[in-house]
């Protein structure tokens, strides 16, 4: 049971850390630079991500013994897109501004390379509640990358932190404008790499 | 005729898929290394684009929007893009060998690029009529090419450079692109757009 209990907590674990989808595998990264100009439309996309991964994962799995190796790629596809129309519609109706912020990013989830990459190489050979943790763990390791972007970039380019100052009059009234544009993004993510390169490389020394 | 050009100007610059819209990222970054495969790359995209986003205006204008079952787009979308790409694969492979030859390991990756997919998503938020969105696709494939070109210049000549060890490979790649999406910052204002 114990030893059940640390395989389940690894599998969540490596995902927010070793596993880090957009730091270490550096993939999803088109959502992950697009809706980060502000802290709360990034922690939008980043639960928006997390359901869409938790439910395809748990689904996938539970289906897995029923599924033809040949045809698993299109049901991958049927599985995985339910979920993000779920998710788009009923954002849509509940919080239509963070809808209309995420805009087409939210149906891209559809073929994002990590809930594909997931849906491959672990829900179709684990078990459900394996891949419940597993997509949790990627979901919230996503989650993170994102609302750390998406408030870096609102700190530095508006001065703000989802909507409350925290730099003061004089900093908000002059900020440095061009981190919440295109080229900010690009900016912040290539030093949170590099930074996520130099832990890593301190820690071997 | 003046508004099909504006809309190309707009797909192709001031609205640059890759470095003002984001996407595409992935391939943007993983076939730049040398300027012949960034080449093979967006050919295949080009080539790729043009016939899904006219199949996907057709099956969402003629059939799901009289049908009422426009809910379905996604999933509609995503597998019908899945289905032409591998059709056009084993087409090239038997009736242009030459053609698939240069471009055959490029075309599998369409499936899920999503520049592909953006666009369509794209061309039904903006209404488009047929004449529009292919004109849009046009500007839009021309656009990544472009961006294609001036990276894989650039990692050319950033490769021999003194980086430190940190910022190798991805992140020295996304600043450059930081410092191009600043110049085609400039195209903002262009004709008004």
């Amino acid at each position: 049971m114990i030893a059940r209990r640390i395989n389940v907590w690894k599998h969540f674990s490596d995902g927010v850390t070793t596993n880090n989808p957009v730091l270490v595998l550096m993939l999803g990264l088109c959502s992950v630079i697009a809706v980060s100009t502000n802290a709360l439309s990034a922690l939008g996309m980043g639960i928006a991500f997390t359901f869409v991964m938790v439910c395809s994962n748990v689904l996938i799995s539970v289906v897995r013994n029923v599924t033809p190796d040949t045809i698993r790629i299109p049901v991958f596809i049927i599985i995985i897109s339910t979920f993000v129309t779920i998710t788009d519609y009923v954002l849509q109706a509940f919080m239509p501004v963070i809808h209309s912020q995420l805009g087409i990013f939210l149906p891209l989830i559809a073929i994002n390379c990590i809930v594909f990459g997931r849906a491959e190489s672990f829900a179709s050979k684990n078990k459900p509640v394996a891949s419940l943790f597993d997509g949790l763990g990627i979901g919230i390791g996503f989650t993170i990358v994102i609302f750390l972007m998406g408030a870096i970039r609102e700190i530095l380019g508006n001065g703000t932190i989802c909507g409350k100052m925290v730099l003061g009059k004089a900093f908000a009234a002059s900020p440095i404008a061009f981190m919440i544009l295109p080229p900010g993004g690009f900016l912040v993510i290539a030093f949170l790499i590099g930074m996520k390169n130099w832990l890593s490389n301190k820690g071997e020394k | 005729m003046q508004s099909l050009f504006l809309i190309f100007i707009s797909a192709f610059l001031v609205n640059n898929i890759v470095l003002m819209r984001f996407l595409g990222l992935c391939p943007w970054l993983g076939t730049s290394n040398s300027l012949g495969s960034a080449i093979g790359m967006s050919v295949a995209v080009i080539f790729v684009m043009l016939l899904s986003s006219s199949v996907t205006w057709i099956i969402y204008n003629f059939l799901l929007l009289p049908m009422g079952l426009v809910y379905l787009r996604t999933m509609v979308f995503v597998l019908v893009i899945g289905a032409l790409v591998q059709f056009i694969d084993l087409f090239l492979k038997k009736n242009r060998p030459a053609l698939y030859k240069s471009l055959g390991i490029y075309i599998p990756l369409m499936a899920t690029n999503c520049i592909i997919l953006g666009a369509a998503f794209l061309i039904i938020d903006y209404n488009y009529n047929f004449i529009q969105s292919i004109v849009f696709t046009l500007g839009v494939s021309l656009g990544f090419m472009l961006a294609m070109i001036m990276l894989s210049s650039v990692r050319e000549r950033i490769d021999t450079a003194d980086i430190p060890p940190s910022l190798r490979g991805a992140p020295i790649a996304f600043i450059t692109a930081s410092l191009m999406s600043l110049a085609f910052l400039g195209f903002s204002g262009l004709f008004g757009l």
